[in-house]
């Protein structure tokens, strides 16, 4: 007992510390389950039939070459946007890289949403660094350790998003995601602060807003509205949010890095 | 005996706090991860002494805490508390029932969490909770329930593979052999 009481009144950057030391003793068994999971992925890739993956290899190359065909129209809108943003004297937006991290772990409590990665401080990762998949956001880096990092996933309490509700090339509202919406399907969140109901419909598109302060660049999707209802005699709106990425088929994600 | 099954409980501990973290299962097909802690708690608490339960309860708690978003320590008092109590009682219960087993099991893996919950609350913290936290917290205490006899059985068969077994000496001495047939 009086263990628990010490534990719980220690300032919270020690205690972090003292979590990360701790969970830093299963590393050598997150690793040999990961070299296990590989193990058997390879078993898998040499037994698949040869048919099967060269067609998969003739729709990756159809699929590859669009993409080097979207990249260079992006390109040159990059450039056009720059020369623009020069003109007009604004400052110039810098790109973001993306790092590819596995999960390894996740938070064995029910009553949070997080998970663990395999990337730490030395390949360059700090808390409150974005996490996305490429169907959408996913959360942020929490806490960091020399070879992982704990990602508390939207829905937990912990990781609120600004927001803008976006039909078409409009933005119709901006809102903050607040917490999660249900406690058994982590694909719905709750979205809070939303001003106007008359102009909100199911299906308009979540998208981070990227406002000051923000730790998510703007326009990075997180999903699309379902429905909304006004709170608080109508001072405000609440509406729920269906997330684009699958919070509970998550095997790699990608940390944005500066 | 009492040092084996101390190392023994407190490895199969640490593996079930890997286990949680690692295998994400129960969740998927269930929509909760069961907690492996309050029915190895249980085991723990009829079958070695308080220093063994304070033990599981501090290592087990702190290893669950780590890998988890909750604060350092909230789940040590819990699993300290379900031990002490089943403990204080082990004269009153039919440990080697399975029945027995699985009941001591449910009631403590039900009532791990919402100990705990209790407290993070009492702490100020804001855990997710609602209509669903119900069906969550049956899966938890029936799983619960569900290892409880397990874990016996396979500390059981441990402790028969890794203790010393006397050897019994045969009823055979060969001065009273009694020889059959004539010379």
């Amino acid at each position: 007992m009086l263990l628990t009481l010490v534990l719980l009144w220690l300032p919270g950057g020690a205690t972090s510390r003292m979590k990360l030391a701790l969970s830093g003793v299963f590393v050598p068994l997150f690793g040999v389950a990961g070299a296990g999971q590989q193990l058997v992925q390879k078993a898998g890739h040499a037994i698949a039939p040869r048919e099967s993956l060269a067609a998969e290899l003739g729709q990756l190359r159809k699929e590859n070459s669009e993409l080097k065909l979207r990249l260079l129209q992006s390109d040159a809108v990059l450039r056009e946007n720059d020369r623009l943003r020069a003109l007009f004297g604004w400052s110039r937006t810098t790109p973001w890289q993306g790092k590819l991290a596995r999960v390894v772990a996740r938070d064995p409590a029910n009553w949070w949403r997080g998970l663990y990665i395999d990337l730490g401080r030395r390949d360059g990762l700090r808390p409150d660094l974005p996490v996305l998949t490429p169907e959408g956001l996913v959360g942020r880096v929490a806490e960091v350790s020399e070879t992982r990092a704990r990602v508390v996933l939207i829905g937990d309490p912990s990781c609120r998003v600004a927001v803008l509700v976006v039909e078409g090339r409009q933005t119709v509202d901006n809102g903050v995601i607040s917490g999660a919406s249900s406690v058994m399907d982590t694909s719905l969140v709750e979205l809070s602060y939303l001003s106007r109901i008359g102009s909100l419909k199911p299906g308009q598109m979540i998208l981070t807003s990227g406002f000051e302060g923000s730790i998510y660049p703007r326009g990075i999707p997180v999903g699309h509205l379902i429905d909304f209802r006004a709170v608080e005699y109508g001072s405000y709106t609440e509406a729920r949010v269906k997330l684009a990425a699958n919070l509970n088929q998550l095997e790699e994600v990608w940390v944005k890095v500066p | 005996m009492r040092p084996l099954t101390t190392i023994l409980i407190l490895v199969a501990a640490f593996l079930a706090v890997f286990l949680e973290a690692a295998w994400d299962g129960p969740r998927r097909w269930l929509g909760a991860q069961i907690d492996f802690l309050p029915g190895l708690m249980v085991f723990a608490s009829l079958n070695a002494g308080v220093t063994t339960l304070t033990l599981l309860a501090v290592v087990g708690g702190l290893c669950f805490d780590s890998l988890s978003a909750n604060p350092l320590g909230v789940s040590v008092l819990p699993l300290f508390l379900i031990g002490l109590g089943i403990h204080q009682c082990q004269h009153l219960i039919l440990r080697h029932q399975a029945y027995a087993q699985w009941m001591l099991g449910l009631a403590a893996s039900a009532a791990a969490p919402l100990l705990t919950l209790l407290l993070l609350v009492t702490l100020g913290h804001s855990p997710i909770l609602g209509g669903g936290s119900l069906w969550q917290w049956v899966v938890m205490s029936v799983g619960g329930g569900v290892l409880t006899p397990l874990y016996f059985r396979v500390f059981d068969r441990l402790h028969r593979a890794l203790s010393y077994q006397p050897v019994h000496e045969s009823s055979f001495r060969q001065d009273r052999e009694i020889a059959r047939g004539r010379k």
